[in-house]
């Protein structure tokens, strides 16, 4: 599997969440999720003046499952009624010029204009800042947002690219064979969610 | 996986024809977009290769390719002065010198974009080679069907027409039948070659027969000069006989729906009040024929491998 380079679970049912690991620990369990994610959005509330204006964006597939939870965070402490949208970041990936096998798309819902929109963007794990570069590049052709921000649920820091991470989950230091992924219990992103690091097993070193 | 190239909906598994829909439903946001455009393909070249003039497919080739940011040049040498094998090869080896990404191929001889790709370091995608293949229309007939039923296992499609001259019937009767439908065909005897039970599909020298049940019927265009008695005694006996009208249409499902590869002859092949919105999908064909190029331009344009063998 060629996905090494973004490590981000999937949704796809038929497919494990990550390649069988020599050894393999979770950061994070469900309960740590949900009291990550409600503290991120009371940090969104008191960072932001207009919060009318959020529009929280997930980008997938990791990001669906938190930005939902995070919308029903923010109804129930501000009452608010955010729109989230779906942003899929594949068709503006900086590594598509290789000779290897197309990345499958995944789906874009964009439910609402982003023009004056304050954007939240929403990513279950930030590393190298190429899938954020991405995604703020495709905001742009959806309009002109009056702000964009960025929820990580980990960051592993390996920041490639000049971009901040405004709420973070956890910061996780991997080394970066090391692969970091979050995933449902049954291996989609349904239910009870948890995030793993993965190191690669001796074999898979290098291949 | 895929190959290299896409010549034509023979070569494909099922899982690369699963792959090239799932990933036109996806291109299919983009063109819902105010703007209607992605970097995904930007510094690549695609060259459209059309020695057949087909304002149609060229055209959606580069709306599609454009949409991806790709630069597209047209190609569009007289094919009257390009008859010689050796001078077409010697056309697509001057555009390799190009370095083009990716090379579109309309001919109307079957077999040329083959050659043409063993000759090329692009990959090579065929718009349609004589009366063999046409992989792109079976492919956005798929994703129409696809959109309009929900699946394609298990459907009943009745192809009618000039099958022995079609190319889109060809490539319909793989891709059909490859993802479990049941493809019937209906023609004059003439227009029906040989062997055509092979590939798997029912022949049948009545319409009403053939359309008995049908899910989806799918006309063909039907060649003026090709009718000049040869085929079949005249164009008006061929209209009442194989044309399609809304009374015809009864001996179909209640929700059939009619497509069309277009151009239409109009009171033809379809009635002129049939050709026009429902139960008539054709204009939605051609919606989903750029999304589908967008597809299968991501997934093949400059991916230069190695001459992949085997």
């Amino acid at each position: 599997m060629r996905d090494v380079a973004r490590p981000s679970a999937r949704s796809d049912p038929e497919r494990p969440a990550a390649p069988p690991a020599a050894s393999e620990r979770v950061v994070l369990d469900d309960t740590a999720i949900r009291r990550a994610l409600v503290r991120i959005a009371h940090e969104i509330v008191e960072r932001n003046d207009s919060i009318d204006r959020l529009y929280l964006v997930a980008i997938p597939n990791g990001g669906v499952p938190l930005a939902r939870q995070l919308a029903d965070n923010l109804r129930e402490i501000a009452g608010l009624e955010l729109p989230v949208g779906v942003l899929d970041t594949t068709l503006y990936r900086d590594d598509l010029a290789g000779s290897g096998e197309r990345p499958p798309l995944r789906r874009t819902e964009m439910p609402s204009a982003v023009d004056d929109r304050v954007v939240v963007l929403v990513d279950d794990v930030a590393n190298t800042g190429r899938t954020i570069r991405a995604a703020m590049d495709a905001l742009m052709d959806f309009g002109r947002p009056r702000g964009v921000q960025v929820v990580a649920l980990v960051d592993r820091g390996h920041r490639e690219l000049p971009i901040r991470i405004d709420f973070v989950g956890k910061n996780i230091p991997t080394h970066a064979r090391e692969q970091v992924v979050l995933r449902g219990r049954e291996g989609g992103l349904e239910g009870p969610l948890e995030v793993v690091v993965a190191s690669p097993s001796e074999r898979g070193v290098g291949a | 996986m895929m190959g290299r190239d896409l010549l034509g909906i023979e070569d494909l598994e099922r899982a690369d024809i699963e792959r090239i829909l799932e990933t036109a439903e996806r291109m299919q946001e983009v063109g819902l977009r105010d703007v209607k455009k992605v970097p995904t393909l930007r510094g690549r070249t695609i060259v459209n290769l059309f020695f057949e003039s087909s304002t149609r497919t060229r055209t959606s080739f580069e709306i599609a390719g454009k949409r991806l940011s790709a630069d597209v040049v047209n190609f569009s040498p007289s094919s009257s002065s390009l008859k010689k094998e050796e001078s077409i090869l010697d056309t697509a080896r001057v555009l390799d010198a190009m370095a083009p990404d990716a090379v579109v191929v309309r001919h109307a001889v079957a077999g040329v974009p083959k050659r043409i790709a063993d000759v090329l370091g692009a990959p090579v995608i065929n718009a349609g080679d004589g009366a063999h293949e046409h992989p792109t229309q079976a492919l956005l007939d798929l994703l129409t069907v696809l959109q309009e039923k929900g699946r394609i296992d298990g459907l009943t499609v009745a192809i009618v027409g000039d099958i022995l001259h079609s190319r889109v019937a060809r490539s319909n009767i793989y891709a059909f039948t490859k993802l479990g439908a049941e493809v019937r065909v209906a023609a004059p005897p003439t227009m029906i070659p040989a062997a055509v039970e092979t590939l798997g599909v029912k022949a049948f020298a009545s319409l009403r027969e053939a359309l008995d049940g049908a899910d989806v019927v799918m006309m063909l265009r039907i060649q003026r000069e090709r009718l000049a008695g040869a085929y079949v005694p005249s164009i008006r006996e061929y209209s009442a006989t194989f044309g399609l009208d809304r009374t015809k249409l009864r001996y179909a499902k209640d929700d059939a729906i009619v497509m069309h590869p277009g151009p239409v002859n109009r009171g033809v092949e379809i009635a002129h009040d049939l050709a026009d919105g429902r139960p008539s999908v054709i204009l939605d064909q051609v919606r989903n024929g750029v999304a589908l190029r967008m597809a299968v331009l991501y997934l093949l344009a400059g991916r230069r491998s190695p001459a992949q063998e085997g």
